[in-house]
C-alpha cells in the first residue's frame, strides 16, 4: 500500500510544484530565508521547491512525524515536504545507498554521533552552526545536552528533534508481588533475584538478544556503574587499550556471570527487538524485568492490554554496583534524534527544509502529541506539560532521569563510527553467547580503537 | 548455452540463417553484459578502493582492502560455514529429492496430486518462509510453546548447532520440491525398454534402481548438484531473516559477511573483495562439478537402445 500512496503523493506535489513554479516565476530563486506564510520562495524548475524527508514507520512515532509534515504542507501548499516511510533497519541501509548515489532526501533523519560524523566526513550534510546563531530562538528552546551528539569538531550539523530516550529498568509489579520480591537496589540484589525468579518458573530478565544492541545496553550501564563515565569516554577518545580497563573487564565478567546464572530468558539470542517479543515477555509475566529504552513504554501501553494502564509496570534507573565509582544518576540512551540537511539538495529545497525545522519540528502541537504517546520531547519546560498527561508519573520519571543525570551518555553503537560499532556488536553477541572471554573481547576491540 | 550448442550444426546446413540465429543471442547477451559483467567489473574495481559507501568520491587504495579481508579470521570462518552449509544441505537434499523424484515419476494419479502438493514450498518467497519459520520456532511464543510440546520448545535459532540444523532444514524444505521436479523429468526420459530388458533378466525393484535409474540419472544429478552447490553460496535472505548470522557468528556465511562488512560496517572496498572471492569460489565449484561429470558431457547415454 505504502509505495502506491507515496508515489501518488509524489505525483500530486509535482503537479502542485509545477503550478507554483509557473506562478512564482517572477519571484526568482533568491528568496530570503525568512520568507514565510504565503510568500514561498519559488523553485527554479518544476518540483524543485519540494523537499523530501524519510522517516521511520513505527507507530505511534510515525503518525506524529506525518502530522508535522501535514501541518507544514497545509501552511505552505506551494513548497511541500514529501515524506516516505521506512522500517528501521531498511532505513539505515537505504539512507547510506542514497547518500553514496547522490540521491538522498533533503532532510536526513538519524541518531547523531558516529553515524552523523561519517556523513560529515563525506561532506554530505550542511553545517548548521550559522543557521542556529541566526535563529537563536530555535536553539534556545531545546535541551542543551541534546546538541552534544549533533556537534562534530565544534560545529553543529544537525537539529536535535523528537524525544529524549534514556534506557531504564522496567519490571512487572505483578510478578514481583507473586514471588514476594523487591525491585533490586544494587547489582547484588539483581544476582540474588535471579535464582528466586528461576525457581518460580519466571525468567528474571527479558532480552531481545538477536538485535545485539539490546545486549549492549547492559554493558553500557555496567561499565558506567563500575568505573564511571570515563571508561567508555576513553574508548571514544581513542585511548590505546581502553577496553582493557580493569573496570571494563569487571563489567564484562559480571555480565557473563549473570548469563551463566540463567539471568536471561531461555532462547534470548533468537529474540529480536523489532518484533517487540522481548516486551511481550515482560507484560505477559513470562519475565520479571527488562532493561530497555523508554520508547518501549508506548508500545507496551498499546499491546500490553491493561498492563500499563493497570499500574503493573514498574520502572527505575539502573541500580549501582557495589564498590563502583560511577554516579548512580548517570544514564545512557538517545539524547534526542537528529535531522540534518543534505548538502547536495538545491538551495530551494534547503530553504524549505530549514523552514520546516524552524516552524514545525517540536512545535507546540507536535510537543503535545509526543507527550500524549508517553514520550518526553527535548523541549525546555516540557515538564509542565507532563502533569496533565495520563502517563504523568512515567513522563516525570523520564524527565527527571534525563535532567538529573550527571552524565547522559549516547548509546555506544551510535557514538562510535559505523565500522567500530559493527565490530563491537559482533563481539557483544559472542560475549553473550559465552564463546569469547572478557579478555578476548577486550583485545578484539582494542585492535579497532579509533577506526 | 543452448544457442551456442545448436547454431554450429545449423550453420553447416544453412549458412544464410546462421547470421539471423546469431542475432537471437543479442538480447540475452545485452542483459548478461549489462546486469552481470559490468557490475562484476564494478565490484572488482571497488575492491581496490576504501570507499565508505557514503561519500561520493571513492579513494583508490590498491591492495589495502584485500589485505584487510585476507587477514581477517572472519573470512576463513565464513568460508567454512558456507562450505558446511553447502555440503550438509547437499547430503540432505540429494537423496531426498532423488527418491521423491523417482516416486513422482510414476504415472499413478495419486502421485500427480502429491506432486502438486510437494511443489507448494517452491511458490513461496524465501523471506516469507523465513519469517514464518522464525515465528513458529520462537521458544516463548512459537509452535512448541503454543501446543505445550517440550520437544519443540528448543532455542532453535539461539544455539549454534541447532541454528545450523534449522537452516539446513528450512533450506531443504524449500528446495527439495524443485530438485524432485528435475529428477522426475530425468526419470521419465529413461526408455522403458531398459527396464523391460532388466525385468526379463529377473532384476528386482532395487536392482533396477541402482543399475538403471541411477546411472541414467548421472547428468541430472550433476545438474541438480550444480544448482544446489552454487545456490547455497548465495543463501542470504533466508539466513538474514532467521538468524542474522547468529548466534555470534555461527551461521554467518560468506554472502552475509559481505553484507555486514559493506552495509553495516561501511567498508565497501572490503565487501567488494569478499564478493569477488564469492564469485571465484562459485565459478571454481561449477567448473569442478562439470569436470566430475566426465569430459564427454554431450555424449549420449542411450547408445544401442
Amino acid at each position: 500500500m505504502e509505495p502506491s500512496t507515496s508515489s501518488r503523493r509524489n505525483f500530486l506535489s509535482l503537479a502542485v510544484g509545477a503550478g507554483a513554479a509557473g506562478a512564482l516565476a517572477a519571484c526568482g530563486t533568491s528568496g530570503p530565508s525568512s520568507s514565510s506564510g504565503g510568500g514561498a520562495s519559488g523553485g527554479a524548475g518544476a518540483g524543485a521547491a519540494k523537499a523530501t524527508y524519510w522517516y521511520l514507520s513505527v507507530q505511534p512515532q510515525e503518525g506524529i512525524r506525518k502530522a508535522s509534515i501535514d501541518r507544514f504542507n497545509a501552511a505552505n501548499p506551494s513548497t511541500p515536504i514529501v515524506g516516505t516511510t521506512y522500517q528501521n533497519d531498511a532505513f539505515k541501509t537505504k539512507i547510506k545507498t542514497a547518500l553514496g548515489a547522490g540521491q538522498a532526501p533533503t532532510l536526513i533523519w538519524g541518531w547523531g554521533g558516529g553515524g552523523l560524523r561519517s556523513y560529515v566526513q563525506a561532506g554530505q550534510v550542511d553545517d548548521l552552526t550559522d543557521w542556529f546563531s541566526q535563529n537563536q530562538a530555535v536553539k534556545d528552546r531545546l535541551f542543551p545536552g541534546s546538541f552534544g551528539a549533533a556537534t562534530i569538531n565544534g560545529k553543529i550539523y544537525a537539529m536535535p528533534c523528537e524525544c529524549v530516550q534514556p534506557i531504564v529498568l522496567f519490571y512487572n509489579k505483578k510478578v514481583f508481588d507473586k514471588v514476594g520480591a523487591q525491585p533490586p537496589q544494587s547489582w547484588g540484589d539483581i544476582m540474588a533475584l535471579v535464582p528466586k525468579f528461576n525457581d518460580a518458573g519466571i525468567a528474571p530478565f527479558s532480552l531481545g538478544g538477536q538485535s545485539r544492541w539490546t545486549n549492549m545496553m547492559w554493558l553500557e550501564f555496567l561499565f558506567d556503574r563500575i568505573g564511571g563515565a570515563e571508561v567508555f569516554q576513553n574508548v571514544f577518545d581513542g585511548q590505546k587499550d581502553a577496553w582493557s580497563n580493569p573496570a571494563a573487564i569487571e563489567g564484562l565478567t559480571k555480565m557473563q556471570e549473570l548469563i551463566k546464572a540463567n539471568g536471561f530468558i531461555k532462547g534470548f539470542s533468537s529474540i529480536t527487538a523489532d518484533s517487540n517479543a522481548d516486551q511481550a515477555l515482560l507484560w505477559s509475566g513470562k519475565a520479571a524485568m527488562m532493561l530497555h529504552g523508554v520508547w518501549t513504554y508506548g508500545s507496551m501501553s498499546i499491546e500490553g492490554k491493561d498492563f500499563v494502564s493497570g499500574g503493573n509496570l514498574g520502572y527505575m534507573n539502573f541500580p549501582p554496583v557495589e564498590g563502583g565509582k560511577g554516579d548512580p544518576s548517570d544514564t545512557v540512551g538517545n539524547p534526542g534524534q537528529y535531522m540534518s540537511i543534505y548538502s547536495k539538495a538545491t538551495p530551494e529545497q534547503k530553504e524549505v527544509a530549514k523552514k520546516f525545522l524552524a516552524t514545525q519540528i517540536l512545535s507546540d502541537a507536535e510537543v503535545k502529541q509526543w507527550v500524549d504517546t508517553g514520550s518526553v520531547p527535548i523541549v525546555k519546560g516540557a515538564d509542565s506539560l507532563l502533569a496533565s498527561s495520563k502517563d504523568a508519573d512515567f513522563l516525570k520519571f523520564v524527565y527527571n532521569t534525563s535532567a538529573n543525570a550527571k552524565v547522559f551518555a549516547q548509546s555506544w553503537d551510535q557514538a562510535l563510527s559505523p565500522t567500530s560499532a559493527e565490530i563491537l556488536l559482533d563481539n557483544i553477541s559472542k560475549l553473550f553467547q559465552l564463546s569469547i572471554t572478557p579478555d578476548q573481547f577486550a583485545s578484539n576491540l582494542n585492535a579497532v580503537i579509533g577506526k | 548455452m543452448t544457442t551456442a550448442g545448436t547454431s554450429p550444426s545449423r550453420s553447416a546446413a544453412r549458412g544464410s540463417r546462421s547470421g539471423f540465429l546469431g542475432w537471437l543471442a543479442v538480447p540475452a547477451l545485452v542483459f548478461f553484459v549489462g546486469f552481470l559483467i559490468i557490475p562484476l567489473l564494478g565490484v572488482l574495481f571497488l575492491s581496490f578502493s576504501s570507499w565508505d559507501g557514503i561519500s561520493t568520491n571513492i579513494r583508490w587504495t590498491g591492495l589495502v582492502s584485500w589485505k584487510a579481508v585476507l587477514a581477517n579470521p572472519e573470512l576463513i570462518h565464513a568460508l567454512w560455514i558456507t562450505f558446511l552449509i553447502m555440503l550438509v544441505s547437499w547430503l540432505v537434499q540429494t537423496p531426498a529429492s532423488l527418491l521423491l523424484g523417482v516416486f513422482l515419476a510414476g504415472r499413478q494419479r495419486y502421485r500427480a496430486v502429491l506432486a502438486v502438493l510437494y511443489f507448494i514450498p517452491l511458490l513461496l518467497s524465501s523471506a516469507a518462509i523465513a519469517i514464518t519459520y522464525k515465528a513458529l520456532l520462537d521458544p516463548n511464543f512459537g509452535l512448541g510453546a503454543g501446543l505445550g510440546i517440550p520437544l519443540l520448545t528448543q532455542d532453535w535459532l539461539g544455539e549454534p548447532v541447532l541454528a545450523f540444523g534449522t537452516i539446513i532444514f528450512v533450506v531443504s524444505w524449500q528446495f527439495i520440491p524443485f530438485h524432485s521436479l528435475i529428477y522426475q523429468g530425468g526419470v521419465r526420459q529413461i526408455p522403458a525398454s531398459l527396464y523391460e530388458a532388466a525385468e526379463l533378466d529377473g532384476a528386482g525393484r532395487i536392482r533396477k534402481f541402482f543399475n538403471i535409474t541411477l546411472p541414467q540419472l548421472k547428468y541430472t544429478i550433476i545438474t541438480s548438484s550444480t544448482l544446489m552447490v552454487v545456490g547455497s553460496l548465495v543463501f542470504f535472505d533466508l539466513i538474514f531473516v532467521l538468524t542474522e548470522g547468529g548466534p555470534g557468528d555461527a551461521t554467518r556465511v560468506l554472502a552475509l559477511d559481505m553484507y555486514k562488512t559493506g552495509w553495516q560496517a561501511n567498508l565497501m572496498g572490503q565487501a567488494a573483495a569478499i564478493a569477488t572471492i564469492l564469485v571465484l569460489v562459485g565459478l571454481a565449484l561449477a567448473l569442478l562439478l562439470r569436470r566430475l561429470g566426465g569430459r564427454r558431457y554431450d555424449t549420449s547415454q542411450l547408445e544401442g537402445v
